[in-house]
């Protein structure tokens, strides 16, 4: 067992010394979140992470992935804190005992875009609803993330509340691309197709090629991003201090302010909406 | 049309300008590219040759599941790396996974076969030329493996390369290990994967064309020394 453990160890100090870091000691003091990859497309991180390292002299170290993953990634105490957007997941991952305790962070919204030739007629639609009705009616194609991502999941939901289900048309009109917003923009955009994403990605988005937002504003298309610390007692390295530090500072007023004032193309981008401390 | 030219002309100033950004992920990218490979080369080779020469049982089962190995998916690669250094996995008490080490570590496993098994080939080859003046010098086992790899040092090379090409142009596993992280694991593939999700198609096809040329240079810097050796 000892030999074993030697030997182990030691081989794993060899790849620290090729791979020439000292990643075993690190040298800066750093928290590791798992969020998703809308909040990191977006720019949002690079701009506010920055900000909290000027407060703090904390780096922060973003793994984006969708939604679903980063709550697996978090609950493996991969991560220290996690930042996601699909709230009853993220209640459960909290009263499952896997995080401490959920605080609203900032939202924006969702917006439905399609080709400019809107074969489905649901351009200026209020209600996102009738808009996803028409699409199935017109059998027009719709592509969908399909990774289980907060973004996925909100889908889901909206097809559920209209009434339609989408797994009977599965491979049909209604196309699984099981990949990240951009990809699935991408997707889009090739087929001439319909998607839902949230604004900030559609802002980014620089291959929108015949692609037009088409339906925005319903209330139902809200997009709430809350963040959790990772429960140390779960796991005993979760760096629990300076991932409050960082929470703490995401929903003070100073990073409130912050959230508020990051553009994109002159438009702001989420909207803080932590509860007053 | 478009997306082609204006990718070479972002290629082209990224390089002219000296962006400190590409500089750090280029940086970075060799750094774990090229640990991997000499790691992969320390254990490779020497297994690569006892196969070549030595008999043993069980010797042409290891040979095909060597050869059979070079086609593992990167991905599925990376998957069990991350389960084997994710906190709740066995390694996980190190602290390792999305760093370099974590994709040092994946590009080994994912090189190894590869340089064992072109290691296997060429000294095979080599071995049968060799065979008669090692039994008349009365070379030991380890002896010989030693002749034999200095013998073959310059065919060896092209196992290096394979196994540097593959390293550099797989995103598949170190997207999972390091996971992208800016300024900290964040490689010219996982870049590239990136941008393109972004819709970036310029950007990431310049960053693919800048790959290619490092690739190529490497390749240029090998048969310049083979054709110097040929030379000599």
């Amino acid at each position: 067992m000892t030999r074993k453990y030697f030997l182990i160890k030691h081989t794993l100090f060899l790849f620290v010394l090729m791979a020439g870091s000292s990643d075993l000691q690190a040298e800066s003091r750093f928290i590791t979140i798992a969020s998703t990859t809308s909040t990191e497309n977006s720019g949002l991180y690079e701009y506010l992470l920055p900000k909290f390292a000027g407060a703090t002299a904390i780096d922060v170290r973003v793994v984006a992935v969708g939604t679903g993953k980063a709550i697996k990634i978090a609950e493996k105490g991969d991560a220290d804190v996690l930042l996601v957007h699909h709230k009853p997941s993220e209640e459960r991952f909290v009263s499952d005992g896997f995080g401490v305790e959920r605080y609203d962070v900032m939202y924006n919204d969702f917006v439905i875009v399609g080709p400019s030739s809107d074969p489905a007629g649901v351009a200026g639609f209020s209600s996102v609803g009738n808009a996803l009705q028409k699409i199935a009616d017109s059998g027009s194609t719709f592509t969908s993330r399909g990774d289980d991502s907060g973004t996925h999941k909100k889908e889901l939901s909206l097809w559920q509340a209209a009434g339609i289900d989408v797994l009977e048309h599965d491979g049909a009109w209604y196309r699984e691309t099981g990949s990240g917003m951009g990809a699935t923009l991408n997707v889009a955009a090739g087929m001439d197709g319909y998607t839902m994403t949230d604004r900030s990605t559609w802002l980014k988005f620089s291959n929108k090629a015949n692609l037009k937002l088409l339906v925005e504003g319903d209330p139902m298309l809200f997009n709430q991003y809350g963040v959790i610390l990772v429960n140390p007692s779960l796991h005993s390295h979760i760096k629990a201090t300076d991932g409050q530090l960082f929470i703490d500072w995401l929903i003070s007023e100073p990073g409130q302010l912050e959230i508020n004032q990051y553009r994109i193309e002159g438009r702001q981008a989420f909207f803080a909406n932590a509860p007053i401390q | 049309m478009s997306t082609f030219s204006s990718s070479f002309s972002t290629a082209v100033d990224l390089v002219l300008t000296a962006n400190p950004e590409l500089a750090e992920i280029v940086f970075l990218s060799l750094r774990v590219s090229v640990s991997a490979v000499l790691i992969a080369t320390l254990v490779g080779m020497p297994l690569g040759a006892l196969l070549a020469i030595r008999r043993f049982p069980g010797r042409a089962t290891i040979a095909t599941v060597l050869s059979s190995l070079m086609g593992l998916p990167p991905v599925v690669l990376g998957l069990i790396v991350y389960l084997l250094l994710s906190r709740a996995g066995p390694l996980g008490e190190y602290g390792l996974l999305f760093t370099p080490t974590a994709m040092v570590m994946a590009q080994t496993l994912l090189v190894l076969p590869i340089i064992a098994a072109l290691t296997r080939q060429i000294l095979a080859d080599l071995h049968q030329h060799y065979d008669e003046q090692f039994r008349s010098f009365r070379l030991s086992g380890w002896k010989g493996i030693q002749t034999l790899l200095w013998e073959g040092r310059f065919s060896l090379l092209t196992a290096l390369l394979a196994g540097f090409g593959r390293a550099s142009a797989e995103v598949g596993a170190v997207m999972i290990v390091g996971g992208n992280i800016n300024h900290v694991t964040r490689v010219m593939t996982t870049t590239i994967a990136m941008e393109t999700s972004k819709g970036d198609f310029s950007l990431a096809l310049a960053l693919g064309i800048i790959l290619i040329l490092l690739v190529l240079s490497v390749n240029v810097l090998v048969s310049l020394i083979q054709a110097m050796e040929n030379e000599a």
